[in-house]
């Protein structure tokens, strides 16, 4: 039996959010009337000539330095030829041979072990219109007539392409996450994988374990979620391993997932029909960034959201858990500074953040929680105020009203008892009532002492700060 | 110096339907041309740095700024067909 290893790189692109689009005037604009948003450049009208968007440009430098590429000194523009009813000029403008970034790379982080990814490329295109199939059902091979909208014509469009270094599914789909993180971070884009405005396309082989050369690699497109971009991943190489497995072999092409089915399924392209007879875009020109602008964009990056990540590790907080607070939501971070600037824990207050106080968040949106608010809640809970379940009910109170934890903690009566004397008594009187459990823990039954525990709670109307009960209880069966 | 030239492959890749004898004096025309590239390909550059636009000009960007779009109206009304401020073509068929 053979071991297979699969081998996955990913081409992402990402449509910028410019105000105008690539090589003309218009608005970059979504959920609008058709074709409102078109001009003789982005419709191909003979004679139409592009200008670049500086913007666009400043972004796609911007994307490059992030990901640790160099940014070439020069840089070309090229005309990708091939038909499609969305595509005005018959070409594309895309760049060939000369991007604006190279050689960078991308540490992703999955279940808490990190692995460097290769950047092979970003360079600069602008986006096609978008095609409605009339009839049919809205599929392509039956429809009777195809509607055209051209306002996302021309719109600015990077394409990032990856080496291929991931090894799973699972791989795949957090190089993925952690790159629409890093674009998100940037702000250079909506990132929004259901709109389109981010979107992956997979290469995937297998190949022997322990063989060099790479096997035939087939492309898979059309997921619009990091769920189905993980199951069509995982989906083609159980298809390319039960081929190889069944004396059958890969054949190179581009397959399309298929949400409902589970599974790939081909294009049936015709060979030879995807040579797109690059050449220089006569109408642009060359271009150049200078070194002083690059460096000032390289130091006016933001923290990454792997930096960050690293940072969070550095402070105690678990891998898996500093993942996702560096991704989640900014304010919820500076809530996170905030706390633990104000002592508390930073792996306790991590996983309140990304947990309990994510959830109450999401169900009711509220700036009323500071730092501090939250630090001064896991105080309590590591003063043994309050039970870690009290705390969550205090928590949600706190988001509601603004008020401080041990002010909703009394109000609601959830403060523990951590009054010693009173617990002391409670505990005198469970064990006079006892004498067969106290006789059972004193001929070595350990456990019986869960049993007491929930005695004392019980008799203190549940409020008597367990792991004091316990200190207390096992002091007196001893004494 | 002759060059070979495929050129029903080209034919197709431009979407041209031609018949046999259009191809055989196109694939002499572009035989011809294609043998003047060669000449021009032969010549020494050693020691040239490429170039990729005639003029030695660079950039000439230009600021991100919302210019007004064409009337919608009038665009359509210079295609063959429109629906519901849509251009309407052929069902579209890859490859
Ligand atoms: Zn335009």
């Amino acid at each position: 039996m053979t071991d297979w290893e699969p081998v996955v790189g990913i081409e992402v692109h990402v449509e910028l959010k410019t105000a105008s689009k690539m090589f003309c005037g218009c608005a970059v604009s979504f959920g609008e009337d058709p074709n409102t948003n078109i001009c003789p450049v982005c419709l191909g009208l003979p004679g139409a000539l592009p200008v670049a968007n500086a913007a666009a440009l400043e972004s796609i430098v911007r994307i490059g330095l992030a990901l640790h590429c160099q940014i070439a000194p020069q840089s070309v523009f090229h005309r990708k030829n091939y038909f499609y009813a969305d595509l005005p000029k018959n070409f594309q403008v895309s760049q060939f041979d000369s991007p604006v970034a190279i050689n960078g790379w991308l540490d992703i982080n999955l279940d808490g072990t990190s692995n460097r990814v290769g950047i092979e490329r970003a360079h600069m295109e602008e986006d096609t219109g978008k095609s409605l199939h009339q009839g049919g059902g809205g599929r392509i091979h039956s429809a009777t007539s195809t509607r055209l909208d051209f306002n996302r014509s021309g719109v600015p469009l990077v394409e990032i392409v990856s080496r291929p270094d991931l090894r799973s599914a699972a791989e795949a789909r957090a190089y993925a996450q952690d790159l629409r993180a890093l674009i998100a971070e940037l702000d250079v884009s909506d990132a929004r994988m259901e709109e389109g405005s981010i979107r992956f396309d997979a290469n995937v082989s297998v190949r022997p374990v322990g063989a060099g050369e790479l096997g035939t690699k087939v492309e898979i497109k059309n997921m619009n979620s990091f769920r189905s971009l993980e199951r069509a991943v995982a989906s083609e190489i159980e298809r390319q391993i039960a081929l190889l497995e069944g004396g059958s072999r890969v054949i190179q092409e581009t397959r399309h997932w298929d949400e409902e089915a589970g599974s790939t399924r081909s294009m049936r392209t015709k060979e030879g029909s995807s040579d797109y007879r690059y050449f220089t875009e006569p109408d642009l020109l060359p271009l150049v960034f200078a070194a002083d602008t690059v460096d000032r964009l390289h130091s006016d990056l933001p923290e990454l959201p792997a930096d960050r990540r690293s940072r969070f590790e550095g402070m105690g907080v678990a891998a898996g858990t500093a993942r996702v607070l560096a991704m989640t939501d900014p304010e919820l971070r500076r809530i996170f500074t905030e706390a633990v600037a104000a002592g508390s824990d930073p792996m306790t207050t991590a996983i309140w953040v990304t947990g309990e106080l994510t959830a109450v968040l999401r169900k009711t949106p509220s700036s009323k929680v500071a730092g501090v608010g939250l630090a001064g809640l896991l105080a309590m809970v590591k003063e043994g105020k309050l039970s870690s379940s009290a705390a969550k009910e205090v928590l949600t109170e706190m988001v509601a009203s603004g008020d401080e934890a041990s002010v909703v903690a009394e109000r609601l009566d959830l403060l523990l008892v951590s009054d010693t004397n009173a617990i002391e008594a409670a505990v005198t009187e469970v064990l006079a009532a006892q004498p067969h459990a106290v006789a059972r823990y004193r001929s070595g039954e350990e456990k019986v002492i869960g049993f007491l525990v929930g005695l004392v709670m019980r008799s203190t109307g549940g409020k008597a700060d367990p792991k004091l009960v316990n200190e207390t209880l096992r002091r007196q069966l001893v004494g | 110096m002759p060059v070979e030239i495929d050129i029903a492959h080209v034919a197709r890749l431009a979407r041209l339907a031609l018949s046999e004898e259009e191809l055989s004096t196109y694939r002499s025309q572009l035989g011809v041309i294609l043998e003047h590239a060669a000449k021009v390909q032969s010549v020494p550059t050693e020691g040239l740095e490429p170039t990729a636009h005639p003029l030695g000009l660079l950039n000439g960007f230009r600021e991100d700024l919302v210019r007004p779009s064409l009337d919608r109206d009038e665009v359509l009304a210079a295609a063959p067909d429109s629906a519901d401020g849509y251009f309407v073509v052929p069902p579209a068929l890859e490859g």
